[in-house]
């Protein structure tokens, strides 16, 4: 218990710091930020007694001594800086956070449809822009630590609002990076994106990492998808293999709205996911997938929470993990349906490809059914490379290694496939045919 | 020179011997028939000859244009121009045919020491296989053999073989399962790929597809050895017979000799 005394003070006080100087932003912030800091202050890290933490300790990012990013540093990155996460070919409007402040130099505002608007969340409190008060901090809950902290440490941000009826074609980047400050030290990266009615948007949220700083990236994103909105996302974490990375997006969905997410795992020591859906009205379309490729000693962990509140609703989820080296992943998937969502259409898969004898996958779904009338499916696949298959493919010419990733690759498939921003999907295709196998 | 020397082969899976001393040489430009029950160690033969993992060679020798094969991983046998029609040709989901194929023949050339091809003469070279084969070109969009019909299976190895233009091809029971239109086809692509240059070694059950692809030699191969050799009458008198024989050892067939 004292273990965790300190670190846990240790941030307390900084957010008494922060509060004196780096807290700007709007009244009402003030008192959402004391609830989330008292919040922590009272359940400190969860550890990995924790049902929620089991497989994946939580114990040395709570015994870390990070300290808030500076946000000084990025304000002098060039272009060239960033040149390798910004994916310049994707065209559209980029924004860019460097260890957690906004870079406007960096920025590039594309062509966006009238009352649409990408910024930053300072200049959104700046504005009095309408969405912020009724929408931020509403969604995400700050009853648990990492979402607590990035509560309290709340200031800026990115903010995406699309106007009713609005479509905006070219993809929206959000750019995180971080930086090497010779210290550890922890960004709390905060996002807020409103899909008014009828409206249609991509998002291409990405985290990375300049250099090998020791970080912690404690994100929260919230998603509102107005009624019969349809919202495509994506999650793309390039982290480097000293960062930590938490994130949670909490998503909030409405009558016939369409919500996609694709979270794509590629960096990071230890990267924990939440993502979480309440489909709070009838005809909802939710889908979550993710890939995770693990090396090294690297730890993944996917946990989604999908709350079929109302009837008439569909959820998927497919979940890949290509695991090799003492890799871990961990999928935890829960899927609730409530009493009153009747013809609820629920479908889980989760599946592993183990490249290694120490490679690890911990799987878990996770449904809670309080409703008759429903279908709700899960699965859940652990498998190798298939020595037939390689056989097959060295047997018509096609050199070990090529044949090991062309075989990664096609496990990878069906998840990469749905991916529709083609500079990602590039990117990924080039990753996972050419990059993974080291071997 | 020979194409390929089969010297005292023996090889064993899971401690089992399953060939027990097999000889062999095919000549370029001959095709050879390979006979015999069920589980006598044809498909091991197969399997030895392209480099399939499972087994162990405890004994004897295989030479292919003078080289020693076992000594190479299978895709420098492809390289060198061996080519295995699988019995049970594999399904790979998720892997393109067509990006497949590709990656295949540069991989050859590239062992061969040639450039590779670019996507359009790709796609010249594909057109004209698939036309001679008569298989669909929408099937080069599909996962390799994913959701194949068993002859549409059979017909990619052909297809796949019509591509690499292999110097020595084994086909591991190609007709078994075949219409007989199919089994055309099969032949057809065998026949248009044969040449002074070229060997083929064809494993299979029945005498029919020897009605169209008319070998130069007929073995008998039973528990591991061959224990029979003779010439395209050997199939017909083997279909009168049928294997019985084998277990009896009593009366072999009277037209042995090669
Ligand atoms: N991987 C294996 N493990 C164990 N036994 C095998 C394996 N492969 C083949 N065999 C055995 O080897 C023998 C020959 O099999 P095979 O070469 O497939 O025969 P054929 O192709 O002539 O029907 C059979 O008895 C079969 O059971
Ligand atoms: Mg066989």
């Amino acid at each position: 218990m004292t273990q965790t005394l300190k670190p846990r003070e240790g941030y307390v006080q900084a957010f008494a710091e922060f509060e004196r100087g780096a807290a700007v932003g709007p009244s009402w912030l003030t008192p959402l930020r004391k609830a989330a800091i008292s919040r922590f202050g009272e359940i400190g890290f969860p550890s990995r007694h924790d049902e929620e933490w089991r497989f994946s300790n939580p114990a040395a990012i709570a015994e870390t001594p990070y300290e808030l990013a500076q946000t000084g540093h990025g304000l002098r990155m060039t272009a060239s800086d960033i040149a390798s996460y910004a994916f310049e070919e994707m065209g559209g409007t980029r924004l860019v956070f460097i260890d957690g402040g906004y870079v406007p130099s960096l920025t590039v505002i594309g062509k966006l449809p009238q009352g649409a608007v990408v910024g930053s969340l300072s200049e959104a409190f700046a504005a009095h822009h309408p969405a912020i008060e009724p929408h931020l901090a509403r969604y995400a809950k700050f009853d648990t630590a990492f979402p607590a902290l990035n509560t309290a440490f709340l200031s800026d941000g990115a903010f995406v609002y699309i106007p009713r009826s609005a479509v905006v074609k070219e993809p929206i980047h959000l750019l995180f990076l971080t930086t090497d400050a010779g210290k550890p030290t922890v960004s709390h990266p905060r996002t807020l994106i409103v899909a008014e009615e009828n409206s249609r948007a991509t998002i291409v949220e990405s985290y990375a990492g300049i250099g090998a700083g020791t970080t912690l990236t404690n994100a929260v994103t919230e998603v509102v998808v107005g009624q019969s909105a349809n919202l495509d996302h994506y999650k793309l974490n390039r982290e480097s293999l000293s960062a930590a990375h938490v994130a949670t997006m909490q998503v909030q969905m409405a009558q016939q709205s369409v919500f996609s997410s694709h979270s794509i795992n590629l960096g990071g020591s230890f990267v924990r996911n939440d993502a979480n859906a309440v489909l709070a009205a009838e005809h909802i379309e939710c889908t979550l997938n993710g890939l995770a490729l693990i090396d090294g000693k690297r730890l993944v962990d996917n946990h989604t929470a999908i709350d079929h509140a109302m009837p008439n609703c569909n959820s998927h989820e497919l979940y890949k993990f290509i695991v090799d080296e003492q890799g871990r992943g961990v999928f935890n998937g829960k899927i609730y349906v409530r009493e009153d969502a009747q013809k609820t259409d629920a479908k889980q898969t989760n599946q592993a490809l183990l490249l290694s004898a120490d490679a690890q996958i911990n799987t878990k779904p996770q449904l809670e059914i309080f409703a008759d009338d429903v279908k709700c499916t899960h699965g859940a696949t652990i498998g190798q490379l298939d020595p037939e298959q390689q056989f097959y493919l060295q047997s018509r010419g096609i050199p070990k290694a090529e044949a090991r990733n062309l075989l990664i690759y096609a496990f990878a498939s069906d998840v990469v496939s749905r991916i529709k921003v083609p500079a990602l999907r590039a990117q990924l295709d080039a990753i996972l045919l050419s990059e993974l196998p080291r071997r | 020179m020979a194409l390929l020397e089969i010297e005292n082969l023996h090889a064993e899976v899971g401690g089992k011997e399953i060939l027990r001393g097999i000889n062999l040489i095919v000549n370029p430009g001959e095709v050879h028939a390979i006979m015999g029950p069920n589980g006598s160690g044809k498909s091991t033969l197969a399997g030895v000859l392209a480099g399939r993992e499972a087994y162990s060679i405890t004994e004897g020798a295989v030479r292919f244009k003078g080289k020693d094969l076992l000594d190479l991983e299978p895709e420098e046998r492809a390289g060198e121009g061996v080519f295995l029609a699988f019995q049970y040709p594999v399904e790979l989901p998720g892997v393109n045919n067509q990006y497949f194929l590709r990656s295949a023949l540069n991989s050859v050339r590239k062992y061969r020491g040639q450039e590779p091809l670019d996507g359009v003469e790709f796609l010249k070279l594909v057109r004209e296989k698939l036309n001679i084969l008569h298989i669909d070109r929408e099937l080069m969009t599909r996962p390799v053999n994913h959701g194949f019909s068993g002859g549409e299976k059979k017909r990619n190895e052909i297809f796949q073989m019509a591509v690499l233009e292999p110097q020595l091809a084994i086909l591991d029971e190609t007709d078994s399962g075949l219409d007989i239109d199919a089994l055309r086809v099969v032949a057809d692509g065998v026949n248009a790929l044969r040449s002074p240059e070229r060997g083929f070694v064809v494993i299979t059950h029945y005498q029919r597809l020897l009605d169209y692809i008319v070998p130069d030699f007929v073995h008998v191969l039973s528990q591991g050895r061959i224990v029979q050799s003779g010439g395209k009458e050997l199939a017909l008198e083997l279909e009168a017979k049928g294997y019985g024989w084998l277990e009896t050892d009593a009366a072999k067939p009277e037209l042995v000799t090669a």
